[in-house]
């Protein structure tokens, strides 16, 4: 039998326990949406109040054949391979930037469909491998 | 039995486990770091900067798990005040905080080649941080509260509210939309990383282990030591 003073100390610890996992855990889903690092295509699409004077991200896959570069900026489409949002850029763009992979844009929306970004981060996927096998798989896969 | 628990038996076997480590690790070292920076191929898309990883990934990893060791060790402190895990603890809290920080400046580090920004307030980043806070705290409690019981109280109570922490850190970047790449290496499943980088990878992990438990003993030893030479705080 375990002595009284260590009972009281358990069941304290847990009760402790059980009000701060109850309390982040409504803390985390008070913040819900500001935890998100940037929206989707989509959750644009979908939401209703949209401020166009206020920085936000957009995230999601640089869309095949899409990108094009000249002299002035750059354009290309970020889709959710549901909804797209087409990208205008004017600056540098991270090495890993590349049609196909993964894109965060920051900047403001014009409308729904235009956005104009003033920063662009590459967001990469969780596959590593040597370069001769990469070259093996899209051999591959031709 | 309960002899061998006795802190001198203790400090034996202490001085006996550095002296293994130190023996093996410069060696380990060496072979670990240069499977990781030499032999193991360049990534297909990242060129050499993928060989960051190899530090980072094994510190987060050690950070996390230091930190969970603390806590669970905590959690039976608070209920059975027992002094030798006290003092395991707070050895491990030191180290725990190191790596977490090296984890984040690498992070930094890595994440200016390839995302194109030393920082960003996402998801694991933010929780990452948080945790190191918690270590912060963890060890100054044990630094300010001058009474004792207090200060296991107080730290212990401390690192039970950063276990919550943890499994946040583990699954935010499956739970929100990070700008961190989910995990590569999987518990149960196949990982997405290459064994020509894996071995490495879990050698460096091997190796900054024994460095970690190295900087344990001797920190465990000197608040042994303490305790032996009458509570003396400092040297």
């Amino acid at each position: 039998m375990l002595p009284k003073k260590v009972k009281k100390r358990a069941s304290l610890l847990a009760i402790f326990l059980l009000a701060s996992v109850l309390g982040v855990f409504l803390i985390l889903n008070t913040l819900n949406k500001n935890i998100l690092y940037f929206n989707s295509p989509t959750d644009i699409k979908i939401s209703q109040d949209i401020n166009y004077n206020k920085k936000i991200r957009i995230g999601g896959m640089v869309k095949k054949n899409t990108l094009e570069i000249n002299n002035e900026e750059i354009k290309f489409i970020i889709t959710d391979f549901k909804n797209e949002i087409s990208v205008s850029f004017k600056g540098t763009i991270p090495n890993l930037f590349a049609e196909g992979k993964g894109v965060v844009a920051e900047g403001m929306l014009k409308d729904k469909r235009f956005f104009e970004a003033d920063r662009i981060l590459a967001k990469h996927d969780e596959n590593y491998m040597p370069p001769e096998l990469k070259n093996i798989l899209s051999d591959n896969a031709k | 039995m309960f002899n061998f628990f006795h802190n001198s038996n203790i400090f034996i076997w202490i001085e006996k486990l550095i002296n293994f480590i130190n023996s093996i690790f410069f060696v380990l070292l060496l072979v670990a770091l240069s499977f990781a920076l030499i032999f193991s191929p360049p990534d297909y898309l990242q060129g050499d900067s993928v060989r960051i990883m190899y530090v980072h990934v094994p510190a987060a990893w050690i950070g996390l798990a230091s930190f969970t060791v603390i806590a669970f060790l905590s959690i039976i402190n608070f209920i059975f005040k027992i002094k030798n895990l006290t003092l395991i603890a707070k050895s491990i809290a030191p180290i725990g905080l190191l790596f977490t920080c090296v984890a984040i400046v690498t992070g930094s580090i890595w994440g200016q080649p390839t995302w194109g920004t030393f920082w960003a307030w996402d998801a694991r980043i933010t929780s990452m941080v948080i945790l190191a806070i918690f270590y912060l705290f963890f060890i100054l409690t044990h630094k300010y509260l001058l009474e004792e019981s207090k200060a296991n109280n107080v730290s212990s109570l401390i690192a039970i509210v950063g276990l919550i922490n943890i499994p946040i850190v583990k699954y935010s970047v499956e739970w929100w939309a990070t700008l961190h790449q989910p995990a590569s290496i999987k518990i149960s499943g196949t990982s997405s990383i290459h064994s020509s980088m894996l071995m490495p990878l879990l050698l460096m992990f091997f190796v900054l282990i024994l460095y970690c438990a190295l900087i344990f003993l001797m920190k465990y030893k000197t608040e042994i030591i303490r305790i032996k030479k009458k509570n003396l705080k400092r040297i």
